[in-house]
């Protein structure tokens, strides 16, 4: 008590000066991110468990196949091109959903709404001939929708609210019952039980233009819903009634910032199958640099969330050569010891 | 506590008499119903223990598998029930009540029923390094356990360090709990994608438990950490309970806290890395087991008894539906996942409406 009686005139006159920071800075960061995911996109298509020059490379990048190196570009080209779509939504829709909660630990992931997407598409196929990829991505919408209210309806009962403890684990216990479902549903299938793994843990392996195509469509009204909202979501930020006060509606931001995120997620689920902890870390490391401003967090986290992403698939390509690891497997090993750090760093319950 | 700050209307003397006399016919009134549920459980397990080793594709009777336990040879049932039935069904019994005693053991000593291996996790700890083991490592028995063993205090250890600052908050330590989990998790996939040959039996058994293909090697070693471990819970019972006070007012009864603590999460955590190196985490035992036993036993008696024995009867029962109730042969962890997941809901739905805060 103190401690923080003495801190808090320090860290109250640098934080505002430390959180409203000069555009030209935010801008920088802005243009490092763009930096960042180009180097990471060239690092994609030229690291992998063939060695290629940088002149195959460019030869693939221009549209030639000629050598096996070029062939080779051509065919990390459109898995490069979903890690980076992907990612952008996952941290996109992360940011969102923390806003719309306020709670630090919201992430698609943690949150089982990833699997409840998973767990409706194994449903799909299993019981109702879901045989069309393009089905997949409204029913995986449908799911994440369905576990999202469950879980944020379950985890928000009793008086205190939805603390990040309960919605944590409301969570974690509807990704443990997803889990068992998948397993149960797809284990007697023959027919679907070659990518049982790919409805437990998400990888860009199986990417092709024509998924990019379907997929997109639905990212983008993701991104126009997530980016349309975060002026009401800095007001949320604020508390509900301050929110009402300056004239937000409240109900209406949240609902579209919820959409937009949940439809962002759903979608990459339905390609990618459940990735977690993108949503939950790069949101946190863009506040850092950028400060609280969802204008700016927003953008941010599409691009660190991008780079995130095609750089751990990357990593997952390269560490186990000629073997992939994949990318939900990265990401979980990076993100949960940032998840950890999280929590220990922060006082939970007043986030 | 407020009524005993209140001045005395009645002669102390009397008051005391009376209140002791209730104390009194609680205590038999508890301690009756604690040792009906206790024998109703025994006699359920028995029971269902019994019903699995005769039930299955064939049946056969209680004469002929009494005879196989006692080594004469019959034909079929001497494979079929001395091969496959018998160490399934020893293996559900001890891994089961080891779940059961190591889950009861950590919710009661971090007071909070969510705190259990499964969750926080530990077990996930002990699959990983299992999975890690067999996989990369190409070891079997002991060996497995060993690292088994040591990976979950490891992981124990880790997450209350992590969780300590300025003393452990409860919330705190689930939470990091589950980033654990989260990343064992993933750890154990990963090692299951380095597997030459992918096995899909064999990794439902490191992801979610599975007791196909027991056998007496696998069982041997966690019935010998039953008889060791069980006995080191069970006379630290009393101590366990009586931390649920708070770690002053134990102290002040006599415990020695710290102590009884690290014997009592050795213990468990032995329990548990044992059992899940020989079926893998089965989810949602541990932490299940507990709560049910409260629920039965009601009050505040020992539950490590209730909790073991619950344990073994939810593995048991799991373990048949799994083989015979559905049209397919369902990994038991599959079972137990299934039914569990929803208890979570209602338990947390339950805790919100009583207004706890957690």
């Amino acid at each position: 008590m103190t401690a923080t009686a003495a801190t808090l005139p320090a860290t109250g006159t640098s934080g505002v000066a430390e959180r409203r920071r000069p555009t030209r800075v935010r801008t920088l960061w802005l243009a490092a991110a763009v930096g960042l995911l180009a180097v990471a996109a060239m690092g994609s298509v030229w690291i992998g468990s063939r060695g290629v020059s940088l002149s195959d490379v460019w030869g693939a990048l221009s549209g030639s196949d000629e050598t096996l190196g070029e062939a080779a570009v051509t065919k990390r080209v459109p898995r490069t091109l979903l890690a980076l779509i992907v990612g952008g939504a996952l941290g996109v829709s992360g940011a969102a959903m923390q806003g719309v909660t306020r709670n630090p630990l919201a992430d698609p992931g943690v949150l089982g709404i990833n699997m409840g997407a998973s767990l409706a598409v194994v449903i799909g196929i299993a019981y109702f001939g879901l045989v069309d990829p393009a089905t997949y991505i409204w029913v995986a919408i449908a799911g994440a929708g369905v576990a999202a209210v469950f879980v944020y309806a379950v985890g928000s009962l009793g008086r205190s609210g939805a603390t990040p403890l309960k919605l944590a684990l409301a969570g974690a216990a509807t990704s443990a019952a997803g889990t068992s479902f998948v397993v149960a549903i797809v284990l007697p299938r023959n027919n679907i039980s070659d990518t049982v793994q790919a409805w437990q843990i998400g990888g860009v392996g199986g990417a092709t233009f024509d998924k990019l195509g379907m997929v997109a469509p639905f990212l983008a009204v993701g991104f126009a819903l997530c980016l349309a909202s975060a002026r009401g979501l800095n007001s949320i930020a604020l508390g509900d009634e301050v929110a009402a006060g300056l004239g937000e509606n409240v109900a209406l931001t949240r609902a579209v910032a919820a959409t937009g995120s949940v439809v962002l997620c759903g979608a990459c689920t339905a390609v990618c199958g459940p990735i977690g902890f993108v949503g939950l870390v790069v949101p946190h490391a863009c506040r850092l640099v950028v400060g609280p401003d969802y204008r700016w967090v927003l953008p941010l986290s599409a691009l660190t969330g991008a780079a995130l992403v095609t750089v751990s698939d990357t990593i997952g390509r390269f560490v186990a050569k000629p073997e992939e690891i994949d990318v939900g497997i990265v990401t979980a090993l990076v993100g949960a010891p940032i998840f950890i750090s999280i929590v220990r760093r922060q006082r939970v319950r007043e986030l | 506590m407020t009524a005993t700050l209140l001045p005395p209307s009645r002669p102390p003397s009397t008051t005391l008499e009376v209140t002791a006399a209730a104390v009194a016919r609680g205590r038999v009134r508890r301690n009756l119903r604690r040792r009906v549920v206790v024998t109703v459980l025994a006699v359920l397990v028995a029971g269902v223990f019994v019903l699995s080793l005769l039930v299955g594709h064939t049946y056969y009777s209680p004469d002929e598998v009494l005879r196989v336990i006692l080594g004469e040879r019959v034909d079929g049932a001497t494979f079929t029930v001395g091969r496959l039935r018998l160490p399934r069904a020893v293996t559900a019994l001890a891994t089961g009540a080891s779940f059961g005693l190591g889950g009861v053991t950590f919710q009661t000593m971090l007071r909070n029923p969510l705190a259990s291996p499964d969750v926080i996790g530990i077990t996930s700890g002990a699959g990983a390094a299992a999975a890690f083991a067999i996989v990369i490592l190409s070891l079997s028995g002991t060996a497995v356990s060993a690292m088994a063993i040591a990976a979950s205090l490891g992981v124990a250890l880790l997450i209350y360090g992590l969780a300590y600052k300025d003393g452990v908050a409860g919330t705190r330590l689930v939470l990091i709990g589950i980033g654990m989990a989260a990343m064992l998790h993933s750890a154990t996939f990963y090692v299951l994608s380095r597997a030459t040959e992918w096995d899909r039996a064999e990794a439902t058994r490191w992801i979610s438990g599975s007791l196909n293909g027991s056998q007496w090697k696998d069982v041997v070693p966690v019935l010998l950490a039953m008889v060791v471990l069980v006995p080191t819970l069970l006379l630290q019972s009393r101590n366990l309970s009586m931390t649920r006070l708070g770690d002053d007012a134990a102290g002040a009864l006599g415990v020695r806290v710290e102590r009884t603590r690290a014997t009592v999460v050795v213990a468990a955590v032995g329990l548990i890395a044992f059992a899940t190196a020989a079926a893998g985490p089965i989810a949602f035992v541990a932490f299940l087991s507990g709560p049910i036993a409260a629920r039965l036993v009601g009050g505040s008696a020992s539950l490590l008894v209730p909790a073991g024995l619950v344990g073994a009867l939810l593995v048991l029962v799991a373990d048949l539906c799994g083989q015979y109730a559905f049209s397919m042969r369902y990994p038991v962890g599959v079972v137990t996942g299934v039914l569990g997941a929803p208890y979570l809901l209602y338990l947390i739905v339950r805790s919100n409406r009583a207004g706890g805060s957690w």
